[in-house]
């Protein structure tokens, strides 16, 4: 049983980060018509912009300390981050300890300008070639954010760890009324989960109850109607395009202290979420994110001791084997409505 | 000529003189220059790999090119071919030829089942279970296929392997009935050197032979109803016809390709593992077609050339290579250029390749053949601003 437990949390973290890819992609694929390859390097360039705010907070000059000497005699040269002289030594430490969470703040204005950059300098010249085309733009465009991450950030993983607060491990099984260290669980992890609960309340009320969502639903049900009525719809839709890359930078920066943000981390998401939006239905937001979950959930119960027993290799290829089966039987997906990109 | 028309044979004429003559061709500066150095492509190992990617390429074409179903997972036949040469080499013997056909075979065997669950959809479904069947490939080979696979480290030829068919004075490496692939002989002429070898010649003959197919695929029957189900798959359904077969056909056709493709990479060095099937390898052989030219004949052996060249040439250059280049510059002007140039070479190529990619999509969706129609049209222009190239477009637009 607590094995059980252990393993839906386990499922939960990754299954966060599948459904808030998959939201934004469907988001665009929703409003646009597009099928964005590029998604997952919005992801990366997320988790990059957490690195970059670690880096500018710890922006340092140097300065002589007569009062100590190094091995060499001479006076020690030592490191102090201009935030120290602004805000003391002490709260200076711990804003650079909370980088992560902080990086929020930069990561919604670069994402929504990323976002909006593709979509009026690129993808809007491809909206009346084939959807073939539209993924192999949006495929080169990822090979080319991805090279240029690494031209600048390098090919190596960077660390960028979570607050120190957050850092450890939380007993959560002694809390659940199991025993004491049979689920240990990392507590960062459940920020995460928290984390991208909140992001994806907030898109759904965004489009449930603004007059703007309205009007954005308004516009992926029938675009001309909205258009006719004299609503400049293609704005709103660039807006929205934006909102998915904020999603997807959010996801990927929240992310930087599970996996150290790499140059390859958006490819690796990327299929998978495609997946996810496949299984979850093509242009259904419920389905992306229940679908997001459920995938992440499988592939934690897959990699259990007990099941790759039975079955062994499965936590390699559940994913890919519950996509496969779902279109075959299920072509629109779990909870695709029709008429959405039926062929 | 060979069944082809006139037009067909002067390009197939083309292509194997190109590919028989591609060591003096792509030889043109001297061995000790630096020009020599650097773009001198001349040498077997990237001989062998621009003929095995033609091929792939090419077989990637006649599903992509033809009926418009973008397969990513193209790179998962290649790995099969190449695990089944090796197989074939480990239990057989080192001689090419069972190990060649082999892969074709298995690899035919494998897109047989693929494409039969795949082309039940189309459009981007299609483009994803394709990726989602190479991906699982990928994961089981290196996970629970180990012991066929033999995981990381790579499948590869043992000395306790049993080789059954192997004599006492059998050659230790891949042989064409004893004659070894990595034999050559070189000319020396003045300062330039020619090298010619077995191997090469083996994949250029496969290349021209499977060139030959493509053409004769190309303007058959079967290549026309190809060509019909992708301007309009409904209205063939509509006029009775069923289209799976003729599909799967196609799919298998091109599975085959990549397998002897695979076949041919294992030949050439005995050793294959499971990052040949990774998703990225697919993205290449999309990015080789479009680059050349799709649904082309001439452009997949274009794209896979030019791509093929310009990784090796770009990739070789570095910041010593960049300061010889730049030399004749003022200093500050010189380190401008290095700091300019040095993202998108050596290590950078992806980043050009990318940039390169999208420029073709956006710009040129015909690939290079369609770059060398416009520039043909502009020389030789009769009429008014609409040029042959245009007019082309035009009516392929209107026939889809």
């Amino acid at each position: 049983m607590d094995a059980i437990v252990l393993q839906i949390l386990n499922g939960l973290d990754k299954g966060s980060a599948y459904a808030l890819i998959a939201l934004g992609l469907t988001l665009i694929f929703g409003t646009l018509g597009v099928v964005n390859f590029a998604h997952g390097a919005l992801f990366m360039i997320g988790a990059f912009c957490a690195v970059t705010m670690q880096r500018l907070l710890s922006l340092s000059h140097t300065v002589i300390d007569p009062s100590q000497t190094d091995f060499l005699g001479n006076p020690l040269q030592t490191k102090v981050p201009y935030l120290a002289s602004v805000f003391g030594t002490e709260s200076a430490q711990s804003l650079i300890n909370w980088s992560v969470p902080l990086s929020i703040i930069l990561v919604i204005p670069v994402m929504l300008f990323v976002g909006w950059a593709m979509e009026r300098g690129l993808i809007k010249h491809f909206y009346k070639r084939p959807h073939a085309d539209q993924i192999l733009v949006t495929f080169g465009l990822a090979i080319v954010l991805q090279e240029i991450i690494r031209a600048v950030y390098g090919a190596n993983p960077i660390q960028s760890p979570a607050p120190p607060m957050f850092s450890g491990s939380v007993d959560l099984g002694s809390y659940l009324g199991f025993q004491a260290n049979a689920i240990v669980y990392p507590i960062w992890r459940l920020v995460y989960f928290g984390f991208s609960a909140v992001i994806i309340a907030a898109v759904f009320a965004f489009l449930q109850f603004t007059t703007f969502g309205m009007v954005v639903r308004a516009g992926m049900a029938d675009r001309e109607t909205v258009g006719m009525l004299g609503i400049d719809i293609d704005k709103r839709f660039t807006l929205m395009f934006g909102l998915a890359a904020a999603v997807a930078g959010l996801a990927g920066a929240m992310y930087a202290p599970i996996v150290s943000p790499n140059y390859h981390m958006g490819m690796d998401f990327l299929v998978l979420s495609f997946v996810v939006v496949v299984v979850g239905g093509m242009g259904s937001l419920p389905g992306a994110v229940f679908a997001g979950f459920l995938l992440g959930i499988l592939q934690g119960f897959a990699s259990m001791n007990e099941v790759k027993a039975i079955l062994p290799g499965i936590d390699q290829i559940v994913i890919y084997l519950v996509a496969i089966i779902i279109l075959l039987t299920r072509p629109r997906g779990l909870m695709g409505r029709a008429g959405v990109m039926e062929d | 000529m060979l069944g082809l028309t006139r037009k067909d044979f002067m390009l197939l004429l083309v292509v194997v003189a190109l590919t028989l003559l591609a060591p003096i061709i792509l030889n043109p500066f001297p061995v000790s220059s630096s020009l020599g150095q650097s773009f001198n492509a001349g040498y077997p190992a990237l001989l062998q790999r621009f003929a095995i990617f033609g091929i792939l390429v090419i077989g990637f074409n006649i599903l992509f090119g033809l009926t418009g179903y973008l397969s990513f997972g193209h790179a998962a036949f290649l790995g099969v071919g190449s695990y089944a040469a090796v197989w074939m080499f480990k239990l057989l013997s080192y001689n090419i030829v069972p190990a060649i056909l082999l892969s074709v075979i298995v690899a035919g065997l494998f897109s047989i089942v693929i494409g039969y669950v795949s082309l039940r959809r189309s459009g981007i479904y299609f483009s994803i279970l394709t990726l989602a069947f190479a991906q699982m490939s990928y994961a089981l080979a290196y996970s629970v296929l180990t012991p066929l696979t033999n995981g990381e480290t790579g499948l590869q030829v043992y000395s306790s392997d049993p080789q059954i068919l192997a004599g006492a004075g059998a050659p230790s490496a891949p042989h064409f009935f004893g004659l070894p692939m990595a034999s050559s002989t070189t000319w020396n002429i003045g300062g330039w050197a020619f090298t010619f070898e077995v191997g090469y010649y083996l994949c250029a003959l496969m290349l021209i032979a499977a060139f030959y197919l493509s053409i004769r695929i190309f303007r058959s029957p079967f290549g026309m109803m190809l060509r019909a189900i992708k301007s309009n798959q409904t209205r063939m359904n509509y006029t009775g016809l069923n289209t799976k077969p003729y599909m799967l056909w196609a799919f298998i056709i091109s599975g085959m390709y990549a397998g002897l493709a695979g076949g041919l990479l294992a030949a050439m060095d005995p050793l294959t593992g499971a990052e040949r099937m990774y998703w990225t390898a697919s993205g290449e052989i999309v990015v080789m077609a479009i680059l050349g030219g799709v649904g082309t004949l001439i452009g997949p052996i274009l794209g896979s050339g030019v791509i093929k060249y310009l990784e090796n040439i770009v990739s070789k250059i570095n910041e010593n290579v960049l300061h010889q280049w730049f030399a004749a510059l003022p200093d500050p002007i010189e380190n401008g250029m290095i700091w300019l140039v040095h993202p998108f070479v050596g290590e950078g190529w992806h980043l050009t390749l990318g940039l390169l990619f999208m420029v073709v999509v956006i710009f040129l969706p015909g690939g290079l053949v369609q770059g060398g129609q416009r520039l043909g049209a502009m020389f030789n222009r009769k009429s008014g601003d609409v040029t042959a190239a245009d007019r082309d477009a035009a009516r392929q637009k209107t026939a889809e």
